[in-house]
């Protein structure tokens, strides 16, 4: 976190509001992919009673929200901070409320689980939707890491990670059509397991949106909604070196 | 210092100014190459900036940075001080008005400047919104009147002192007496008005009016602002520069000064860090 250089600031007490804001951010990822492994286990292992504590848990994630959010409402009134001060508070704004949303999808697979779907969860399906988890919490561990080391580099990684876990999800969307079309029976069970594929690849969009919030944190610069091989490249030609210099 | 041709100005109109004055190209003060020495002490450095047609900039930095000496520059206040030296060329309207040959008297009338205490004259009101066109021989009433009714309402006066312009201007508030000065300055019609630290001496609250009408005049004027409060160049600024020790550090848009400055120092500065 050196390269914000908060331990800096002539007022101790603001260092201090900062560091406290940033490490509360990583605290509340860490809840949130804790909750996540949960509910991939418990999805993988039909575990019911796992499932019901990772909704029960969901209030923590919700807490550090709010709780997070009245400091940097405070923190902008009473400092009105500036420059990288500034697009740190703006970042912690913006990432909570992803962390918080990844939360609640994590809160939806975990229903689901919850929810008889049993017969309808076939071995092959079960296996990917672990491997999607697998590949979506890793995004989640990479972009809080990157968060914490203000490194720009995995953030730019977890980006494009994305794009393996919407390919997974295309994957399973297709088997679950197939088994759809050999029983309709089974049709409003396995919508139930699709939704909570879709709700995993929300989470890999949300964790590119942090990733990017990173990025304008350390940079300054707004990529969303832009070519991330673009933004990379400006960057490395106004600076003069690498991204993965810095 | 280079010498250039004689400064063209036009006499003061005998009316109250209401006309905008065609558009003019290019930068309303260019600032080349300057280096001010104080006997041997270098107090600016090489400075090159280009100040915006009817833009208000802002000069920002630590104390002893040169903000101030660089904005008295720009009416020839340093002048005053036997000691100080300067090189380098500021262009206005074509002319070096660092150039020997320059009426500085008619070169501070199109420069106009305010200062950290208001200071009006222990006049009336009236008088003092008066002073700079009784100087240069207005005394036809009717365009007194006019043009100290435009200066007054443009400086958001006028309806706090209306009915009493012919009271002494002491007896105003620290904020209106600011206001005042300001009116003072634009009665004359100058091309760029320089604000020395306008509101360190004021409550919040005539700081917002002033910061107000600082918006408002620079639909006609060219506006320079040296202040120490950061918020305040944030709010009222389209440019703003930062110096340090003598040098033009940054000089860019208000808003990426603020959000994303390029220099560390910059940083450093206006977020408050040890540099």
């Amino acid at each position: 976190m050196d390269k914000l250089h908060l331990g800096q600031h002539i007022s101790r007490q603001f260092n201090e509001e900062l560091e406290d804001v940033r490490s509360k951010v990583l605290k509340m990822g860490g809840i949130v992919e804790e909750q996540l492994g949960l509910a991939i286990r418990a999805l993988v292992e039909g575990d019911r009673k796992l499932a019901k504590k990772v909704v029960k848990n969901d209030y923590r994630v919700n807490a550090l929200e709010v709780e997070i959010d009245e400091e940097c409402t405070r923190i902008v009134a009473r400092r009105q901070p500036a420059a990288s001060d500034l697009r740190l508070v703006m970042a912690v704004i913006k990432t909570i409320t992803d962390l918080e949303r990844i939360g609640d999808e994590v809160k939806r697979v975990a229903k689901m689980v919850v929810s008889k779907m049993d017969g309808a969860l076939k071995e092959e399906v079960r296996q990917e939707l672990e491997h999607m988890g697998q590949l979506v919490r890793e995004m989640l561990r990479l972009v809080l890491d990157a968060f914490a080391r203000l490194d720009v580099d995995t953030a730019v990684q977890v980006v494009k990670n994305d794009d393996r876990v919407d390919a997974k999800y295309i994957a399973i969307t297709r088997h679950l059509i197939t088994y759809m079309a050999e029983d309709s029976k089974s049709i409003p069970m396995i919508l139930n397991i699709l939704w909570a594929a879709r709700a995993m690849e929300r989470m890999g969009d949300r964790c590119g949106n942090i990733a990017e919030y990173i990025f304008y944190l350390v940079y300054g610069r707004d990529i969303r909604h832009i070519s991330l091989d673009d933004a990379v490249a400006e960057i490395t030609t106004e600076l003069g070196e690498g991204v993965s210099e810095q | 210092m280079k010498q250039s041709q004689q400064l063209t100005l036009e006499p003061a109109k005998e009316t109250a100014p209401k006309k905008v004055k065609p558009e003019q190209e290019g930068p309303a003060v260019a600032v080349e190459n300057l280096d001010l020495f104080y006997d041997r002490v270098q107090a600016l450095k090489d400075i090159n900036l280009d100040i915006d047609q009817k833009q208000v900039t802002a000069f920002i930095g630590p104390s002893g940075c040169g903000k101030s000496t660089l904005l008295r520059c720009f009416n020839r206040m340093n002048d005053l001080i036997d000691s100080c030296s300067i090189t380098g060329r500021i262009m206005m309207s074509g002319t070096n008005i660092l150039g020997r040959e320059v009426d500085v008297a008619e070169l501070r009338r199109q420069v106009g400047m305010v200062f950290q205490k208001p200071n009006p004259f222990p006049k009336s009101i009236y008088e003092n919104v008066a002073y700079g066109l009784r100087i240069q021989g207005v005394n036809k009433r009717r365009v007194l009147d006019e043009t100290v009714e435009w200066a007054l309402k443009a400086s958001a006066l006028w309806n706090e002192v209306k009915d009493r312009l012919n009271e002494s201007a002491l007896g105003l508030s620290g904020g209106q007496q600011q206001r005042l000065v300001i009116a003072r300055a634009i009665a004359v019609q100058p091309k760029v008005i320089l604000l020395d630290e306008p509101c360190s001496a004021l409550d919040p609250i005539s700081t917002l009016k002033v910061e107000e009408l600082i918006n408002g005049l620079k639909e006609q004027y060219t506006i320079i602002i040296v202040t120490h409060n950061m918020q305040q160049a944030a709010r009222v600024s389209d440019k703003t520069a930062f110096m340090y020790l003598g040098e033009l550090i940054e000089y860019g848009d208000t808003d990426q000064i603020f959000t994303n400055p390029r220099e560390k120092s910059t940083e450093d500065y206006i977020t408050g860090r040890y540099g």
